[in-house]
């Protein structure tokens, strides 16, 4: 039993709600959300201190038992991911205080932040697949408000589609669980895991497991990523930047958990299907980066590349690919944010997202534009930055299992989404500067911090990451051995 | 303005308020045993002031009930969390409950549960956001 597990959920939760109740105190809010970060910032590092000396730490709430309670639990994997989101989120928030406008303070924007922090932290540390169900529905719900904050024309057009979609996703995701229960008689994961593992994974199991693996592409972007590029255009960059961070990487997590916990019997079945789907979803995304001349659309494409690369990492099934997706996975929620801050940014400046309206940036904002260039390296996978070592892993795994088509999309992929982010920097840095300092829409004065922050952090992840190796090699193992999972989930209580 | 014609409808709104209220109220402590709980309890509690809030125009039921429904729903869901919390402090796990038997007057021997403090959260959030639904969809803009 360790009562920290629950907290990185109660915690924003809790300062949310008191923000609701005292509403008008927009400094207040600023102050305390930006505490509220750190401290699930701390809580998280504590955390992954734990698990890396004392094993996976579970909470069972109420004092119910596993598998009859809703089980907690942190293991390496969420750990790592919650301290990344923690601290991903805190940037945003800080990019958001000098953009997002008073009229939406004023609508409970940080609330609405917190909340949604609230269910993707609920959703990396659950261990019940319907409580699951519960902190998906929490974020969603958070980021439907969060889309259509503000109200206008564009953005209830987007969130329409936004929210059918999901609603859609997450009517068949409690289907699944339906099925589940109905085969298994179970919803807790390591309960579940094991009896999977007793009586061996039959077709129907199988067939399940591909009914949870769309439900979650959906919400990733895998394959499934039609909605995608519409509804992380519409919102202002602070809610794009995190939504494109964070709530994609909650269906990868998603998908990680369950096909290395519990449908991992049959790989030659369910991860080539995801395999096949990731390299579907690598090509289109790359095609539709290239493909247009808008910066928004640009960088949403980017984001679907992103998915498609991480999880063709966990269609290995190997200690390589998944230590690759791991990297990667911290990878691009930090570099995906800061895309997002920067082209946001340069939209704001100009005041269209039309490349060829863009030109000659780099006169009057020479850090933004190097900045940018570091950035479109880091995503390109250039070393030393972050993309580096999470490519080399994955491409690695790639064909050790001999999934050569594989690793060679990736590769070509990856050439591509350097051609698109640079046509970025190019188009919109170099050349003719057509506009001067006091004709410009807005200023960079206040959101500079975050962005330097995030491209520090980049540089770091890359030069740091044999540091980081022992947490991630703590992740993988317990990811390819989920027996430690279930031991401390079902025998880990003591009272 | 002509008056509306509705003595019926109110006639029978102060005498149905008062059943559903009270009903509400049963729900609400049936359900620690027996089907209800803070759920069921605080919609048919909604139930109420929706059947108000139709008999009788929202602003003077509003003069009547002078809180704000949102914060009405952030208060309810703070002391279902802060009521689970309690159990950390005795060094249990989160949402720990504990109940025990005591010897009141007029009532005997009753059973007094903390899990009651939870529901009581959660009625008075279900009360707020159905009521926050209600009035909503109710404003024309």
């Amino acid at each position: 039993m360790n009562n920290l597990v629950i907290m990185p959920i109660i915690v924003p939760l809790i300062i949310g709600l008191v923000m609701v109740i005292f509403r008008q105190k927009i400094l207040f809010h600023k102050i305390l959300s930006v505490f509220t970060l750190i401290a699930t910032g701390v809580i998280s590092g504590f955390l992954i201190y734990q698990v890396k000396y004392n094993g996976i730490q579970t909470l069972q709430l109420g004092g119910w038992e596993a598998p009859f309670g809703v089980s907690m639990v942190a293991d390496m994997f969420s750990g790592l991911l919650l301290l990344t989101t923690s601290i991903v989120g805190l940037l945003c928030l800080v990019f958001a205080f000098g953009s997002i406008g008073e009229d939406r303070e004023r609508h409970y924007f940080y609330p609405l932040f917190l909340f949604l922090i609230t269910g993707v932290n609920g959703s990396f540390l659950t261990g019940d697949v319907f409580n699951l169900f519960v902190c998906f529905e929490v974020m969603l719900i958070s980021s439907y408000a969060l889309i259509t904050l503000g109200g206008e024309k564009k953005q209830l057009r987007e969130s329409i589609k936004y929210v059918l979609i999901n609603l859609l996703a997450s009517f068949l995701f409690l289907a699944a669980v339906a099925y589940l229960y109905s085969v298994t008689g179970t919803i807790n994961m390591a309960h579940l895991a094991e009896r999977v593992g007793e009586v061996g994974q039959s077709g129907i199991i199988t067939a399940v497991a591909m009914m949870f693996l769309f439900v979650f592409s959906l919400k990733a972007g895998l394959f499934l990523f039609f909605w995608l590029p519409g509804s992380y255009s519409a919102p202002p960059t602070a809610v794009a930047a995190i939504f494109a961070a964070l709530l994609t990487k909650v269906g990868i997590y998603a998908i990680f958990r369950f096909f290395t916990l519990i449908f991992y019997h049959q790989p030659e079945v369910t991860h080539l299907i995801i395999g096949i789907m990731a390299a579907i979803t690598m090509l289109l995304g790359a095609i539709g980066a290239i493909a247009f001349n808008d910066i928004k659309k640009i960088l949403t494409y980017n984001v679907i590349v992103g998915v498609g690369f991480i999880l063709a990492g966990l269609a290995t099934y190997t200690h390589e690919g998944l230590t690759g997706s791991i990297y990667y996975l911290i990878h691009d929620m930090v570099i995906k944010a800061v895309i997002f801050l920067i082209g946001g940014v340069i939209i704001a400046l100009v005041g269209t997202s039309k490349l060829n309206d863009i030109s000659g940036l780099i006169k009057t904002h020479p850090y933004l534009g190097w900045m940018f260039f570091i950035v479109a390296l880091s995503i390109a996978g250039i070393p030393p930055l972050s993309g580096f070592i999470g490519k080399v892993y994955i491409t690695e795994g790639t064909f050790a299992v001999g999934y050569y088509w594989l690793g060679a999309i990736g590769l070509i992929t990856s050439l591509m989404v350097l051609f698109s982010v640079m046509k970025i920097f190019m188009n919109s840095f170099w050349g003719e500067t057509i506009l001067s300092e006091d004709m410009e829409k807005s200023s960079t004065k206040g959101v500079m911090f975050p962005i330097v922050t995030l491209v520090l952090l980049t540089i770091g992840l890359g030069l740091g990451a044999e540091g980081l190796y022992d947490y991630v090699n703590i992740a993988v193992e317990s990811l390819m051995n989920p027996s430690s999972y279930i031991e401390a989930v079902l025998l880990g209580y003591s009272d | 303005m002509k008056k509306p014609n509705d003595i019926i409808l109110r006639a029978v709104t102060n005498v149905a308020v008062v059943i559903i209220l009270t009903f509400a109220i049963y729900l609400f402590l049936a359900g620690h045993h027996n089907p209800g709980g803070g759920f069921i309890g605080g919609l048919a509690f909604a139930a109420a002031l929706t059947l108000l809030f139709l008999t009788y125009d929202i602003d003077s039921i509003r003069a009547n009930f002078p809180f704000d429904f949102k914060v009405l729903t952030a208060v309810g869901v703070l002391i279902a969390v802060f009521t689970g919390l309690g159990g950390i402090l005795f060094d249990k796990p989160f949402l720990f409950q504990a109940f025990d038997y005591f010897n009141l007057p007029i009532f005997g021997k009753t059973e007094l549960a903390t899990a009651v403090l939870f529901d009581v959260g959660v009625a008075l959030a279900v009360i707020g956001t159905a009521m926050v639904i209600i009035m909503t969809i109710s404003e024309d803009r």
